[in-house]
C-alpha cells in the first residue's frame, strides 16, 4: 500500500520546512525509522524518518524547496505499484519565487564552517564562472513546482557551473532553455558565493545615497524577528541593574580549574549555577505569565544565549539547580557546539524558565536584553573589568561586572525582581554560598 | 547536366536499366501500350517490346506474386502499382513473400524486385486514393523503402533500386511528377540507398522532410531566412534503412527539429525519426521534436478540406518558430 510522506511538525513552532538534503533517492528501499531527509525548520536542521517500509517511489519536493506542514513531500510504496492516485492528490509545491523564504543558493548540507569573507569573495569574483548570476534567485516553476529545463540547457549549465535554481526560464511553462544559459554565461559576474554576508556587490545605487543590497531573510532571522516582536511589544518590560564584585568568583574559578585541567569552568558557568540557586530561593521569578494563570516551574531550566552564524539560539541547561559546575560547563560547551552546527533538537532549545545572555566577551559594559517569551525574565551580563570602588571608605580595585535583569511586569514586580537580584548578587560575590 | 522533370528522370532510369540488363522487365497496369498511366513508362514498350514491358489485368495480388516468382527464378522485375493505394491488395505477396524469402530460405533466395508507383495525396482523389503508406512498408524487416523528391534523386535512386538484390518499395509522388531539376548526364549515375541528403544548410533549426514536404520545407526555409531563422533541410531519401546519422549530426548542430510529412502522424515515419532523435540526441535538444503531419482523417474529397489535411508552408514555418521559441 503506497503511503504519502508528509512534511512533519518537527518543532512546536514550525509552520513549514525546507528540504535541506534528501538522504534517499527515488528507487531506494526505505525501512521504518530510517532517516529520509534533513529538513530545515525555523530553528535547526532536523532529520525526518520514514514511517513505513517500502521503496521511495517519488520525491515531490526537492532540495531547497519548502512545503507547509502536512503537505505531501514524497511517496513510499512497492516498486511496481501504481501511485498515480496518490500523486494526483498531492497539492502543488510552493514555488521558490518568494524571496523571503529561500536562502541564497542553499548548500546541500547544513553549513558548518564559518564564512571566510575576504578570500571567498575574491575567489568567486575572479573565477570565470559565477555560482549565481547576481539576480534574485527565482527558480523556474511549472504548474507542479518542478523546475523544467531542456536537456541541452541542463548540459550547458552543468558544463558552465551555473546553478539552474538561480535562473528564470524564458521557455513555455518557465522552461529553462539554451538562450537562458547563454545569457547567464555572458552576464558580467558579480560573484555571489554561498554566504550572502560576504557579497561585496552594490547593485542598487541612487545618486548620493548609500548603495545597498537585499538578501532573503533566512529562516532563523525570520524566527528571531517573529518571536521577539511578540516579546518587547506585548510584554511589559522593566529593567533592574546592579554591579557585582566578581573577585571571589574569579578566584574560585581559577582554583577549580587548577584542580583539573579538563574542567575548564568559565565565569558564565558560575553565573548559570548562581542564577539557578537564586531562582530556587525566589520561585516567583522562575515563573511565566500564561494569560489566566501564572506558571511556577519546579526546576530552573536556564537558557543560555549562543551566537551562531546568522542569528542566535538559546540551548537549555535543564535543572541547573541540581547540576554541578563541571556538569554545567560540559553541557554548555556541547550544546553551544551543536547550536553552531544547527544540530539542536527542539527539546534542547525550547522550554527554558529563565535565560542568560552574556556579551561580556565583546567588551559590552551593560545592555538590556529582550525577554524570551513566555519566560518571566532574562539576565544580561556585561564584561568583567577592574574598576575603582569604595569599600569601607577606601578606594580599592575590584573586578566589577554589571548585570541588567529584564522582568515581565505581568508576573514579576519591582520588589520581587530586586530581591532576586540581591540574592543573585550575594551568592555570586560569595560563591561559598553555593556549597552551604 | 540537363534540367528535366521527375517523370522524365524516372523514364530515363527505366530505359537505361532495361538496356543495361536484359533480366530487367517492367510490369503493371497500362505500362506498355498506354505508355503508363502517368506517362512514366512512355516509349519503353515501343523500344523494348512486349517481353520487357508487360500490361497486366487489374489484379495487383496476381501480378505482384508473378513478379516475386520471376525474381525467385532469376529475373529482375519492376512492378508498377498505378498508385500505392492498390498495393494494399498485393501486400501478402509483398510482405509475406518478397520481404521474407531471403530470411526464410537461409539466405539462399534473393528477391531483386522493385515495387514502384506514386503514393500519398494527389488532386481530389479522396480517401481511398490518397494514402501515404511508407510507414507500413518500412515496418517490415526485409523491405527497403525509398522516396525521392527531386529528378536527380529519382533517377539515381531508381537505378540503384533496380540493381539492388533485395525488394525495394519505391514511392513516387503524383503531384511532383512535373517538378523540374538538374540531373547528371552520366548514364551510370546512381545514388546509393540508405544515404540522406542535406538539401539546404542552416544552423538554427533542422527540418526533416521527404517527398512532397521537401519543396515545402525549402520554401519555408526561405521565408524563415527573412525572419532571421536559418533552417537546415534534411531529406532522408531512403526511409528504410534510415540514415539517422545525418539527421543526428544536423540536430546536434541546430538543437531543434521539425519533421514535416504528409502522412498521418500516428505510428508514422515522423514518429520513428522523433524516437530515434530522442534516443541519440537527447542532450542536444533545446526543444521537443515537433512533427508537422497530415491530418489524422481519411483524405477529404472537398478541395478546401484536402488543402487543410496536408501540411503547407505556413504550418512548417509556424512549427519552426515554435521550436525556436519565437513569439
Amino acid at each position: 500500500m503506497a503511503t504519502k510522506v508528509i512534511m512533519p511538525k518537527l518543532s512546536p513552532t514550525m509552520e513549514e520546512g525546507q528540504i535541506s538534503r534528501w538522504l534517499k533517492k527515488e528507487g531506494d528501499k526505505v525501512s521504518m525509522g530510517e532517516p529520509l531527509a534533513e529538513i530545515d525548520t525555523d530553528k535547526a536542521t532536523m532529520e525526518m524518518q520514514a514511517l513505513g517500509n517500502g521503496v521511495l517511489r517519488k520525491i515531490l519536493i526537492s532540495e531547497g524547496q519548502s512545503a507547509p506542514l502536512g503537505q505531501t513531500i514524497a511517496v513510499i510504496g512497492e516498486p511496481d505499484e501504481d501511485i498515480a492516485a496518490l500523486l494526483s492528490e498531492a497539492p502543488p509545491a510552493q514555488p521558490q519565487a518568494t524571496e523571503q523564504k529561500e536562502p541564497d543558493v542553499p548548500p546541500p548540507a547544513p553549513a558548518v564552517a564559518q564564512p571566510q569573507p575576504a578570500s571567498k569573495a575574491a575567489a568567486a569574483a575572479a573565477g570565470p564562472r559565477p555560482v549565481d548570476n547576481g539576480r534574485q534567485p527565482q527558480a523556474a516553476a511549472s504548474d507542479s513546482g518542478r523546475m523544467i529545463v531542456s536537456p541541452l540547457a541542463a548540459r550547458m549549465a552543468a558544463e558552465a557551473g551555473i546553478d539552474l535554481r538561480s535562473l528564470q526560464g524564458s521557455g513555455p511553462g518557465g522552461r529553462i532553455i539554451k538562450r537562458d544559459i547563454e545569457a547567464a554565461i555572458s552576464q558580467p559576474a558579480p560573484a555571489a558565493p554561498s554566504y550572502p554576508r560576504v557579497v561585496e556587490t552594490t547593485r542598487f545605487q541612487q545618486a548620493g545615497a548609500a548603495g545597498y543590497r537585499d538578501e532573503p531573510a533566512s529562516q532563523i532571522r525570520q524566527t528571531i524577528a517573529k518571536r521577539l516582536v511578540t516579546s518587547l511589544g506585548p510584554v511589559p518590560h522593566f529593567f533592574l541593574t546592579t554591579d557585582i564584585e566578581m573577585d571571589r568568583a574569579a578566584e574560585m574559578r581559577k582554583g577549580i580549574n587548577a584542580l583539573d585541567p579538563d574542567l575548564k569552568i568559565s565565569i558564565n558557568d558560575i553565573i548559570i549555577k548562581v542564577t539557578a540557586a537564586a531562582l530556587v530561593q525566589h520561585p516567583q521569578v522562575n515563573a511565566s505569565y500564561q494569560e489566566k494563570v501564572v506558571r511556577y516551574y519546579d526546576q530552573a531550566d536556564i537558557g543560555v544565549a549562543v551566537a551562531i552564524e546568522d542569528g542566535l539560539i538559546t540551548p537549555v541547561v535543564r535543572a541547573a539547580n541540581q547540576k554541578s559546575l563541571s556538569q554545567i560547563a560540559a553541557e554548555v560547551r556541547e550544546l553551544a557546539e551543536r547550536a553552531r552546527s544547527k544540530r539542536l533538537k527542539p527539546e534542547e532549545y525550547m522550554g527554558a524558565t529563565f535565560s542568560i545572555s552574556n556579551l561580556g566577551m565583546f567588551g559590552i559594559d551593560e545592555f538590556t536584553a529582550v525577554i524570551n517569551p513566555p519566560e518571566g525574565a532574562i539576565l544580561a551580563v556585561g564584561a568583567m573589568t577592574a574598576k575603582p570602588v569604595v569599600r569601607e571608605n577606601e578606594i580599592v580595585i575590584r573586578q566589577m561586572m554589571r548585570v541588567t535583569m529584564s522582568c515581565d511586569h505581568r508576573v514579576i514586580d519591582g520588589a520581587t525582581g530586586a530581591k532576586f537580584l540581591q540574592t543573585f548578587k550575594k551568592i555570586l560575590e560569595n560563591p561559598l554560598y553555593l556549597v552551604v | 547536366m540537363a534540367t528535366i522533370t521527375i517523370r522524365e528522370a524516372l523514364n530515363q532510369a527505366l530505359r537505361e536499366e532495361l538496356a543495361r540488363d536484359d533480366k530487367v522487365f517492367l510490369m503493371g497496369e497500362e505500362v506498355a501500350q498506354y505508355d503508363g498511366a502517368y506517362k512514366v513508362s512512355k516509349g519503353l514498350f515501343h523500344e523494348f517490346g512486349g517481353k520487357r514491358v508487360i500490361d497486366t489485368p487489374i489484379t495487383e495480388l496476381g501480378f505482384a506474386g508473378l513478379g516475386v516468382g520471376a525474381a525467385m527464378a532469376g529475373l529482375r522485375p519492376v512492378i508498377e502499382f498505378m498508385t500505392f493505394n492498390f498495393s494494399i491488395l498485393a501486400t501478402d505477396q509483398i510482405i509475406n513473400s518478397a520481404a521474407k524469402m531471403l530470411y526464410m530460405s537461409g539466405g539462399q533466395i534473393n528477391i531483386p524486385i522493385v515495387f514502384r508507383g506514386p503514393g500519398g495525396s494527389a488532386f481530389q482523389v479522396s480517401s481511398q486514393h490518397s494514402q501515404a503508406l511508407e510507414s507500413w512498408y518500412a515496418y517490415f524487416p526485409g523491405l527497403k523503402v525509398v522516396m525521392p523528391s527531386t529528378p536527380a534523386d529519382a533517377k539515381g535512386l531508381l537505378k540503384s533500386a533496380i540493381r539492388d538484390d533485395d525488394p525495394v518499395i519505391f514511392i513516387e509522388q503524383e503531384r511532383m511528377y512535373g517538378n523540374k531539376g538538374e540531373v547528371p548526364d552520366d548514364p551510370d549515375f546512381t545514388i546509393p540507398l540508405g544515404v540522406a541528403d542535406v538539401k539546404r544548410e542552416g544552423k538554427d533549426v533542422t527540418i526533416v522532410a521527404r517527398s512532397l514536404t521537401v519543396p515545402l520545407a525549402l520554401k519555408a526555409a526561405e521565408q524563415l531566412e527573412q525572419q532571421g531563422v536559418s533552417c537546415e533541410v534534411v531529406d532522408p531519401r531512403t526511409i528504410r534503412p534510415l540514415d539517422i546519422d545525418t539527421i543526428i549530426a544536423s540536430v546536434k548542430k541546430t538543437n531543434r527539429v521539425v519533421i514535416a510529412e504528409e502522412s498521418h502522424p500516428i505510428c508514422g515515419v515522423g514518429a520513428e525519426i522523433s524516437a530515434q532523435i530522442m534516443e541519440r540526441a537527447f542532450d542536444y535538444l533545446d526543444a521537443p521534436v515537433k512533427r508537422v503531419s497530415g491530418a489524422d482523417v481519411p483524405m477529404p474529397y472537398a478541395k478546401n478540406l484536402e488543402n487543410l489535411a496536408i501540411p503547407d508552408v505556413n504550418r512548417i514555418v509556424a512549427a519552426v518558430r515554435e521550436v525556436a521559441y519565437i513569439d
